[in-house]
């Protein structure tokens, strides 16, 4: 599916900074309950047109919930869900422009793989010659016109799985819910379905959202994703912002690996915040402006890959540098974790990428290493 | 791992299935008896198929229990279905365990208290007993049977299949006819089949409840066993297990071609075309 160049496309939108642009979808302090629980929880967000957006999350976060309500299947409890500006109370999901993938992918067993597709079109009683060429149109589109005769059960995972993507595209929805889309594929197949996702997207210009619990997916696919938890969102961003500039030790902690270490405020310079840490036994500094009062809890929490590991001290005393040992080694094959245990007991880890074929490592276990960072290399998160 | 057959197992084998077939194959042996005496063997002959197409009462009779079987295995289907569709997919409704309880009572209810309490309410309720009075107590009995297989059915059934329907722009009840319906008609067949063989054989209800000009079969058959069992009656037995046994292959060859189906669709899509 290579169509024309997507990347000045993908690199220009962000129409959510763009104070002008009205929200395609947004979700107005909505709350929804079943019984007891609450599933989701005040909760307000807004999403553009065009937009591929990711609502990510552990299972039970009310993702889910969020989505089904878009498309109909749960009314809010509370609170207004807008597409386009209409207010969706109330309309049952066989009138909204919304389709969706489901994570079972829902296909039709008694019905052929054409029938399928063309489902959507016949209830709206579009013309016979139309729904064959949007029929043949979408086969052409997931690459199956030689499978249209067959019954889902009859097909693949990967094949079934492109079924019920046509099938939700057939009508061309205002919005296109992904529900766990790529769940059940196995992991090279969903590497190479992500990127035909996005492509896909790009090419047809409509506005996804995408339900996933893998972060992976989530960052390969979407323009901005919404980190949940409990019925609330976390944090709302891009993927690069989300995994460099986490909002919250929960958000640091859901997305990549990450060392997180606790310690208090202490004065700093304006434009800078200190760190004073028990763990590294070391004040940490980091080029950031934090709000909170000098004195209260905070933590530094810095990606492995950020963090460079040397047999050598470092010679520039302005950088953060911590000492340690090397206490255990993990070889991933791209890269290698390190686990260095510093002299106050905690543990720090480490990526070193494998660039060269290894023959001998160049630091080894129980080596005393220097674990230096840059000023911007980390962050500092007060909740 | 293959053993060969242990003495017991092969005695209790033959034992077991002694038990269940012997009175049958004996009751079918004597339908070709020549003899008018059930028990004495006095060589072969299908004369007692050939008087039993003289007996008008007997071809009535039949007539009757088949036409029977048909309607009230019809009402019973439609509402069992209707029973186990609520049971399923109402989720709490106030009454909810009172309906469940009363639908499954005529299950465990002794057919002599459901007839004689059938009896008296039409007594009460002053209708003529005849066919239709044992059609709706069939009905009563069988939709019970009827709303468990289906319900079965229904519990295995992937809601998101409806919910994608919905999506797709299809109203519920339209959703109903073509998704649900069409999936759920195996259980919904079982069922018919279900309660029409429950119709078919059932004495004491029918005997209750019946009037004049609806006699059963079995109560037919019933009635001139007390006067001794005759060859004809062995003969229209024979008749009926027949039909049964018809029955049951068909289903089952019906069921083994699809299995043979399936594996031939799950080895197409490995290959992957």
């Amino acid at each position: 599916m290579v169509g024309p160049a997507i990347g000045p496309i993908r690199r220009s939108f962000a129409p959510w900074n763009d104070p002008g642009v009205k929200p395609f979808i947004e979700f107005r302090h909505v709350t929804k309950r079943f019984g007891e629980f609450v599933a989701v929880d005040d909760l307000s967000l807004q999403i553009y047109e065009r937009e591929f957006f990711a609502l990510l999350g552990p299972s039970g976060c009310g993702k889910t919930t969020l989505m089904r309500m878009l498309g109909g299947f749960d009314e809010p409890t509370d609170g207004q869900v807008l597409l386009d500006g209409q207010d969706l109370g109330g309309i049952p999901p066989y009138r909204r422009p919304t389709n969706m993938m489901f994570q079972s992918y829902a296909l039709f067993p008694h019905m052929s793989v054409w029938d399928n597709i063309a489902f959507g079109l016949r209830q709206d009683g579009t013309p016979k010659a139309e729904i064959k060429a949007r029929v043949e149109e979408m086969l052409a589109l997931v690459k199956l016109e030689k499978f249209a005769r067959r019954k889902p059960q009859q097909l693949s995972g990967g094949q079934r799985q492109r079924v019920a993507l046509a099938r939700s595209l057939a009508k061309k929805p205002k919005v296109l819910l992904l529900d766990e889309p790529l769940g059940a594929l196995d992991k090279k197949l969903r590497e190479e379905t992500q990127f035909e996702l996005t492509d896909l997207q790009m090419k047809l210009g409509m506005t996804f959202l995408i339900v996933t619990h893998d972060q992976e997916e989530a960052m390969t696919v979407a323009d901005r994703i919404a980190v949940m938890d409990q019925g609330r969102i976390v944090q709302v961003a891009t993927p690069a912002e989300i995994y460099e500039q986490p909002n919250s030790r929960y958000v640091a902690d859901f997305i990549g690996d990450i060392n997180i270490l606790e310690g208090h405020l202490a004065p700093a310079p304006p434009g800078s915040t200190r760190l004073e840490c028990a763990a590294t036994g070391a004040n940490v500094e980091v080029r950031q402006e934090t709000a909170a009062p000098t004195g209260g809890q905070a933590w530094f929490a810095i990606r492995p890959e950020k963090v460079r590991i040397s047999l050598d001290a470092p010679t520039d005393p302005s950088v953060n540098a911590v000492r340690g040992e090397v206490w255990d080694i993990g070889y991933l094959g791209d890269v290698s974790i390190y686990h260095v245990r510093l002299s106050t007991g905690a543990t720090l880890k480490a990526t070193i990428t494998n660039a060269t074929r290894l023959v001998e490592r160049p630091i080894t276990w129980e080596d005393k290493v220097w674990l230096t960072w840059s000023h911007d290399a980390g962050v500092i998160l007060t909740r | 791992m293959r053993k060969g057959q242990s003495w017991f197992n092969t005695t209790s084998v033959a034992l077991g299935f002694a038990f269940l077939y012997a009175p049958i194959i004996i009751l079918v042996m004597y339908s070709f008896n020549d003899s008018k005496l059930v028990t004495v063997w006095g060589g072969f002959s299908t004369r007692w198929y050939f008087e039993l197409l003289q007996d008008q009462a007997m071809l009535d009779a039949a007539w009757i229990t088949l036409r029977l079987a048909f309607v009230s295995a019809t009402v019973a289907t439609l509402l069992g279905t209707l029973a186990a569709i609520t049971l399923v997919r109402f989720g709490r409704f106030l009454g909810r365990s009172v309906f469940s309880g009363m639908i499954y009572a005529p299950l465990v209810m002794p057919d002599v208290i459901t007839g004689l309490s059938l009896l008296l309410l039409f007594v009460a309720l002053g209708v003529d007993r005849g066919f239709w009075t044992v059609t709706l107590a069939h009905v009563t009995l069988t939709m019970c049977f009827v709303a468990i297989v289906v319900q079965s059915r229904l519990v295995a059934f992937d809601r998101n299949l409806e919910e994608a329907a919905l999506d797709l722009g299809c109203p519920p009840f339209k959703t109903f006819l073509v998704i649900t319906l069409p999936l759920i008609l195996p259980g919904v067949i079982a069922g018919w089949m279900l309660a029409f063989t429950l119709s078919l054989d059932d004495l004491v209800i029918a005997s209750f409840t019946t009037g004049p000009g609806a006699t059963t079969l079995p109560m037919k058959i019933f009635s001139q066993v007390k006067f001794g069992v005759t060859p004809e009656i062995n003969a229209i037995s024979t008749i009926l297990i027949a039909i049964v046994a018809t029955g049951v292959l068909i289903a089952s060859l019906v069921g083994k071609r699809r299995e043979v189906e399936r594996q031939k669709a799950e080895r197409l899509a490995l290959r992957g075309g």
